[in-house]
């Protein structure tokens, strides 16, 4: 067991896990936060991408260990005092989702998508960089739609 | 809201607990003092459990206990079920081996439960279970249906000798055989319908607690229809009795079909609850979804069409072989019969079809109904067979279609469905309209020149869902009716709760239901908010699959008739007019003509004070209804691929795909369309990425994950286009036909034949790889 500590949505978290805790676990059920989801156990579907200090990661593949010291963002710290951010506002806005379980790994790689390439998204990009998300409902059109959108109001 | 009703385009209500990471999905839900349970499952295809030792595991860190089939009979829990009787050509009733949760004695797929392990943390029942010791002697297995029945083949369940587990015939054999017989032409193909892995996001999960003070069980679940897991949970095997079983599908992150079935993991999780005496929770690993889901499709047909000198359709005849896995899956024995084989004549006038079906046992995972249940694999067969018979017969693909279309409505098959309404000529034209199926010739030219194959395919489909008239299923062997339930219950200021059994898992039923009794009563969406998911809260239900939302509307718009009904009584009585001079109008009841009028909400006070209400009217404004299709619907439309093939590589691009559906009328067509880009690009996973994949000799299953289980991402598929045409059902009082299930049964046909049109040979099966291809070429 080890004390691994972060700041997880601006809040400081601090909890005693195995060393083999995975940060998605860590998230979940250490701090209660189960926004972010597990839907594989080989990296692929993306369903548990948060950002830690700024970059996307997918959670299921980093041990909480790992963001020991590291400043993390879940979907559940995007909007502000009441306030959708612009991508999630945009996701709704565009039917972008369905049952909701892979969306907020969709919404946080689009962060990630912007902060990389820009607010001007163009649709082979956005299908391109959404490779690590897989969605089994929407077909991703709207997803796409939305992504752009979003992207463009930040 | 004038914007808020039938028709519109309703952002969703639902959203905003999913955009903000709040959902409440079955893993996120705790109890205190919950344990987690990890399943042993077995690695061996076919063999005999020799002993199972248990000792090492229990003494494991954490271990509250560890179960096994053992405790199962001495507990004399029941074995799961299939609710569909099917009877073979001969008579005899179907031959059902028997499905213990926990296997006993013997093990028939890789994956099935043998034992399950319950401790504090998820991690310590992974430990704890890989410490319990199985002895097996292995056995032969058969992994293909094509040779389940051949001689030799190892005996899977003693009830199904050469593992056949019914002949079902469909349609007339003499009929059909006479009119082959006068043929000018008769067109053949083989076709193999790929097994396919449903893989919603969310994997399946189950959080049991047992009360012991009130003997009472609660069960959250993964489940498409909470009150079937409780029937048959409660009824069949026996856990509780009905009123101590409360079900609770929460939040569920899609479903496609996979969680409508009793699987033995909810079944297990809920009596160890009983039996270890602490909350359990089991969530599916992925790897585990892979071979625990039921997995879908699997048939191997032959297939003719036979036509006269003018190309027209004398007559059609299947042979199909569907694997139905190791055990039967509680409604199997109804995917490849009568959600197949009624569909065998697609859109067109057949005056005779003769369709056998001969189900299997095999040595995988159970196969039950996945996004079109059937009804992709009649698409797939009547639509490769038109396709190939127009390239023999010389005729353009879209007029051979267009030529044997049933025009006159109502159209009673050969295969005891009967079309009520249709309008399949507009649909195609629609269609051909908005993929400029004109310009195809010089679009194809333009890619040439770029090195280039372009292909295009048609797919003209047709499905029959609304599940389902429940006199009509129960004689076809149905144990359930498949009717819908409603509750309206208008509150004392106005406000509205309306219970329903059907259930959401992506859908958007809190807003288009919410849109329906909008439109009625006029209160706005906020005002109105739907129940579903939980069997203590609505009394009955059947659940959402077969695109059935339809049947639920239904239901609420009878329980929504009752309402008007009594407010307009309470309103006449309150305005001294005529009850036939009220009219409801935008929240409003008013006296035609005149300014006299009382809000809804006066209505609604009026009913629960009662101070003032009509002579011998009880108080109360509530009122409930079943509703029971009088048909099934049957949406139908066309479907225009247009792909370019790289011949170096074989990769396929899909540079156009429209969809022109006519599913009657539209509660929220941004709904809608969500559902059919979803079932698009489902349907193009099949036709060109998807397909699980077994050792034919050690029955391990090779396609176990996502890194081999090649999912539809967003840059395997386009942006679509997509119209309607309408021809409302007369079946229900919305005319809404359902749309849920039509892209995953229009899209594989027109993917195919676009394909195999780019490069000139029809051998080609799903999943169309680039590997495939490019070997086509």
């Amino acid at each position: 067991m080890t004390a691994v500590s972060m700041t997880v949505n601006g809040n400081a978290a601090l909890a005693d896990v195995e060393d083999r805790t995975l940060l998605v676990h860590y998230l979940r059920e250490n701090l209660g936060l189960t926004g972010t989801h597990i839907g594989c156990d080989t990296s692929q579907c993306g369903a548990c991408v948060v950002l830690v200090d700024g970059v996307a990661v997918k959670s299921c593949t980093m041990l909480a260990g790992q963001a020991d010291g590291a400043s993390v963002t879940t979907i559940e710290g995007l909007a502000t005092n009441g306030q959708l951010h612009p991508m999630q506002q945009a996701f709704h806005e565009n039917h972008g989702l369905q049952c909701g379980f892979c969306t907020p790994g969709m919404i946080m790689t689009a962060l990630d998508m912007v902060r990389r390439l820009g607010k001007r998204l163009d649709e082979a990009t956005v299908r391109h960089e959404l490779e690590g998300n897989i969605c089994r409902c929407t077909g991703y059109h709207n997803i796409v739609k939305a992504i752009q959108a979003g992207a463009a109001k930040m | 809201m004038a914007n808020d009703g039938i028709g519109d385009r309703v952002l969703r209500k639902e959203d905003k607990r999913f955009i903000t990471g709040r959902g409440r999905y079955t893993d996120d839900i705790n109890m205190s003092g919950v344990q987690h349970a990890v399943f042993v499952r077995s690695p061996h295809a076919h063999a005999r459990i020799k002993s199972i030792d248990v000792a090492e595991a229990k003494s494991a860190p954490g271990v509250a206990g560890v179960l096994t089939g053992a405790e199962l009979t001495e507990d004399k829990v029941g074995n799961l079920i299939c609710g569909w009787m099917i009877h073979s050509k001969d008579g005899s009733a179907m031959k059902m081996g028997a499905h213990p949760a926990l296997a006993k004695e013997i093990v028939r797929y890789v994956g099935q439960p043998i034992a399950v392990v319950v401790a504090a943390t998820r991690y310590q029942a992974r430990d704890a279970a890989e410490r319990v010791v199985v002895e097996y002697e292995e056995l032969p297995a058969v992994i293909d249906p094509a040779k389940a029945m051949d001689a030799g083949a190892p005996q899977i369940h003693p009830e199904a000798p050469k593992n056949l587990i019914y002949t079902w015939p469909i349609g007339d054999e003499k009929a059909t055989n006479a009119a082959f017989a006068k043929a000018a032409k008769t067109v053949k193909l083989d076709i193999v319908n790929n097994r396919v892995i449903p893989n919603a996001i969310e994997p399946r999960a189950a959080l049991a607690a047992y009360d012991p003070a009130e003997e009472h069980f609660t069960l959250y679940l993964t489940s498409q229809n909470p009150h079937v897991h409780r029937v048959v949970l409660s009824a069949f095997v026996g856990l509780a009795p009905e009123t101590k079983l409360r079900v609770i599908a929460p939040d569920v992150g899609g479903g496609f079909g996979s969680k409508i079935f009793i699987y033995p993991e909810e079944t297990v999780v809920c009596w160890a609850a009983k039996r270890v005496g602490r909350p359990i929770k089991w969530t599916a690993e992925r790897s585990e979804s892979f071979l625990a889901d039921a997995h879908g499709r699997d048939h191997v047909t032959h297939a003719e069409i036979a036509f006269d000198n003018n190309n027209k359709i004398l007559g059609l005849k299947a042979h199909t072989i569907a694997n139905i896995g190791a055990y039967m899956s509680t409604f199997s024995s109804s995917v490849p019969t009568y959600l197949y084989g009624l569909l065998l004549s697609g859109q067109y006038d057949i005056p005779a079809i003769y369709g056998e079906v001969d189900a299997v046992y095999t040595n995988t995972t159970p196969v039950d109904a996945v996004r079109g249940a059937g009804r992709p694999e009649a698409a797939f067969l009547v639509e490769r067979l038109m396709e190939t018979a127009a390239r023999q017969l010389g005729e353009d693909p879209a007029e051979l279609r267009r030529k044997n279309f049933i025009r006159k409505f109502p159209h009673q098959t050969p295969v005891i469905l009967n079309y009520d309404i249709g309008g399949y000529e507009a649909s195609l034209d629609a269609g051909l309209k908005a993929a400029n199926y004109a310009g195809f010739k010089v679009r194809k030219a333009e890619a040439a020149k770029r090195g280039k194959l372009r292909g295009i395919g048609i797919s003209c489909y047709i499905e029959a869902c609304g599940l389902a008239p429940s006199a009509a299923v129960g004689s076809l062997g149905a144990g359930v009716g498949l009717w819908e339930s409603a509750e309206v219950r208008v509150n004392f200021v106005g406000t509205i709760e309306v219970l329903t059994g059907a259930h959401a898992h992506g859908q958007g039923h809190e807003t288009s239901f919410a849109q329906v009794v909008n439109d009625r009563l006029g209160v706005g969406l906020d005002k109105i908010q739907i129940v579903h998911g939980d069997t203590d809260k609505v009394q009955m239900g059947m659940g959402t699959y077969g695109s059935r939302t339809s049947v639920g509307m239904s239901a609420v718009v009878k329980a929504l008739d009752k309402v008007e009904a009594k407010a307009k009584k309470i309103a006449a009585h309150l305005l001294e007019a005529a009850e036939s001079d009220i009219v409801l109008e935008n929240g409003e009841l008013k006296v035609a003509g005149t300014d006299k009028k009382k809000t809804f909400t006066d209505i609604a006070m009026a009913a629960y004070t009662a101070h003032n209400l009509p002579a011998g009217m009880e108080p109360g404004l509530k009122e409930g209804a079943f509703y029971d299709p009088t048909n099934f619907t049957f949406p139908a439309g066309v479907h225009i691929a247009e792909v370019e093939v790289d011949p170096k590589t074989g990769e396929v691009d899909i540079v156009q795909f429209v969809a022109a559906d006519d599913f009657g009328t539209l509660i929220n067509p941004m709904i809608v369309e969500g559902q059919v880009h979803g079932g698009i690009v489902h349907g193009i996973g099949q036709a060109m990425l998807e397909t699980a994949t077994y050792d034919l000799q050690s029955g391990q299953l090779l396609t176990g994950s996502f890194m081999d289980y090649a999912m539809p991402r967003a840059d395997d598929v386009p942006s679509f286009k997509i119209e309607h045409t309408t021809t409302p059902a007369p079946s229900n009082p919305l005319g809404v036909k359902g749309c849920g299930e039509a892209g995953a049964i229009g899209s594989p046909p027109a993917i195919i034949n676009a394909i195999t049109d780019a490069i000139g040979t029809n051998e080609l099966s799903m999943p169309a790889t680039p590997q495939k291809v490019w070997m086509a070429l």
